[in-house]
Order: structure tokens, then sequence, then C-alpha cells
């Protein structure tokens, strides 16, 4: 996978004054995860599940901050209950979703949640932003910062496996 | 082959939970609560879904108090986040058992992530009290400050007595973080009096409002 598209998404988000990257890991997402760890200037935050990641982020707005969610598709659904703060509380959330599930999938088990991933997340009020190829990653996570912290609302940027490339297994 | 003297252990490695042994414990809840957010100072407080936010809200409908009215098993992430943004403020996460357990995971992120300013108090009285107090784990053998001390806590403690509580007090204003207690308070159903707004926009705007400023 291509470094260059993750990395401008990295300083687009540092220049949009991320400074909490929260995750659980997945391979879409390695070279975010690990630019966040060796920036000092931003917390890194392994989680153990993704639903922790929504309800760190809402502390963060409370105290100032700004933060991301990064997460496979398959966590989606851990976070549905602790999205009602993020909708009761109307805080600003964004977050970066690799897909599977998704064009070209390899593994059976990865479709019912891949699949679910988009009317899932609509169902809770999150916008979804969806990215294909590279020449759409600036742009799409651009208006995702102004869309999540400038209107507080909540917006997932999906990373289609026609960008991240499908996994046979 | 039971031995007596042994009863409570001996229930709880069988898998029973003991249904009595909250109703005389002798802390309070609205005492311990109140006691917890006297002269508060600058102290940042959030806390979880059900009697803890009634009893936050009986000492002070504090705008630096973010209630949870859902959300179960965020409420020590959500101080995890608010630690990490506002290093040099004291944060302290007040939660039931029940919401505790929902979120045992939290433990371990927070144990990774150490930071110096957080406090976690578990109001432990061994029941959901929302719902018609049914017993938790924590009737039986399950060890909250082990767990928080095995997954990286700077310091956890259970705390059982008025003694053991008015000597803990100090730390739990300022102890290096990240740091965990669990109160044994008396199973005890306690009216809920005054409630804090429901919605949950003002909670925020407020809350940003007296710890940032004017937006």
């Amino acid at each position: 996978m291509s470094t260059e598209w993750p990395e401008e998404a990295y300083r687009l988000l540092r220049e949009g004054g991320v400074d909490q990257f929260a995750y659980v890991p997945d391979a879409g997402h390695q070279h975010l995860i690990d630019r966040s760890i060796a920036d000092p200037e931003v917390h890194s935050i392994a989680l153990t599940t993704e639903e922790e990641g929504v309800g760190m982020l809402a502390g963060a707005h409370l105290g100032g901050s700004r933060g991301v969610l990064l997460m496979q598709s398959s966590g989606v659904g851990n976070c549905i209950n602790l999205l009602s703060l993020i909708r009761a509380g109307r805080f600003p959330f964004l977050t970066l979703i690799s897909m599977r599930g998704d064009f070209g999938e390899g593994n059976p088990w990865q479709m019912p949640m891949g699949q679910s991933t988009q009317p899932v997340l609509e169902a809770c009020d999150v916008i979804c932003l969806r990215i294909d190829e590279p020449g759409e990653v600036a742009r799409t996570i651009g208006a995702a910062l102004t869309m999540a912290f400038q209107n507080e609302m909540p917006v997932a940027v999906l990373l289609g496996q026609k960008l991240l490339g499908a996994k046979k297994f | 082959m039971a031995d007596p003297t042994n009863d409570a252990m001996t229930d709880a490695m069988n898998g029973t939970l003991d249904r009595t042994r909250a109703a005389d414990y002798p802390l309070r809840r609205r005492e311990v609560v109140a006691a917890l957010l006297a002269d508060r100072g600058d102290m940042l407080v959030v806390a979880g879904l059900g009697a803890p936010v009634w009893d936050c809200t009986a000492v002070a409908d504090h705008p630096l108090n973010f209630p949870l009215w859902g959300a179960m098993g965020g409420a020590a992430v959500m101080g995890l986040g608010l630690a990490m943004a506002q290093p040099d403020r004291r944060v302290l996460v007040i939660t039931g058992d029940g919401e505790m357990l929902m979120g045992l995971g939290a433990l371990s992120t927070i144990g990774a992530q150490r930071p110096d300013n957080l406090a976690i108090v578990v109001c432990d009285n061994e029941r959901y009290g929302e719902t018609g107090m049914q017993l938790t784990h924590t009737a039986g053998s399950l060890d909250l400050p082990a767990m928080a001390l095995a997954a990286g806590f700077e310091s956890a403690a259970g705390i059982s007595s008025d003694n053991e509580f008015k000597a803990a007090l100090p730390a739990i204003r300022s102890a290096h973080g990240p740091a965990f207690w669990c109160i044994k308070i008396r199973a005890e159903n306690s009216p809920i009096g005054a409630m804090p707004p429901k919605d949950g926009v003002t909670l925020k705007d407020r809350f940003r409002a007296a710890l940032l400023g004017a937006a």
C-alpha cells in the first residue's frame, strides 16, 4: 500500500488540530498509527475495543482537544450505544474506517459487518464520506474535518477496499 | 468440606454471589460523594450513569460536572480523553460498579496511557441500582482494585470503612495517577432528588464555557 496518501492524511489531521489518535489497529491504518506513535506532539492511544474511543473523544472535546478514531469496519458495531453520547451531546466526532467486507473481499465472515457498516452508521446519524481513489483523500479528509469540528457533527470517512486493496483471507 | 469460617469465599468459588453483605456496609453513598466533592477547587468531574449522577447533583449542579444520562461503560474513557486534554487539572471519574464492569477494557487502556491527573472512584454497592438492585459480579470475589493494579494503574485500593475513607481523601484529590479506589457502600435505595439538566448539549456547552471560556 502506498504511504503517500496516508502521509497526506496525517498532515491534514495535524493541521486540523487533531492531537488524540485513538485506534484499534488495522493494516489500512498502519502508517497513521506509526506516525502518531512517533510524534511527540500527540497522544497515540491503543484501545481494547472501538467504543472506548467514542467516549474518549467526547472527553477530549470537553477538555478542548480534537481527536480521531481509527478503526476497521468490523469495529463499527461495537460503537453503537456509545454513539448515543455523540448524538445527545452534539459532540464533534471524526472516525477513519478501513473497510473489510467490501470490494473484492475474500473472507466471507467479513461480509456481514462490512456491508452493514454504512447503514449502521447512518442509522446513528453519522455522516459517511467514502474514498475509493488516492486522489480523493485530501479533499475528503479536509471536508470531514470541517464538518465534524466546525459543525459539531459525527463524520465517518470510509476507506474502501478499492483504495486499500482487498484481503484474500 | 465447607469451612464455616470461610463461607463467603466458598460461595464465591462456587460462583455464587453474596446477597446480603452489602446491606450492612457502613459507608453511605450520599455522604461519600459529598466528601469527594467538598472543596473541589478546579477539579473536573465525570459522573457515570445512574446513582452517581444523582449523588453528584445532590451536592451541587456544578458546570464542571459532566453527568452521563446514558453511554454505560463510557465514564472512565471519557475521563481519559479529558485528562489528556487538560493535563494540569485533576480529573475525577465517579461511577458505579455496574457501569465500570461494562467497560473493563478501559482499565487496561488507561493503565497503558498512565495519565498522572486521572482518578477513578467506583461507588460499589454490588448492585445494578437503576434496574431493580440486581447483583453485580462485585458481590462475589471480583476485585476491581486488583484489576486496576494489574492493568498498570499507579495505585489502587479498596475502601470499606469510614476511617479508611477519611485517610484516602487527600490521595483521591492529589495522588499521582492513574489512581483507582473502590469504595464499598451500603446497598440501599436513595431518593433520586435533584437531577442535572437532561440536555446533553447544555451539559457540554456549560462545561466547556466554565473550563475554556466563552466559545
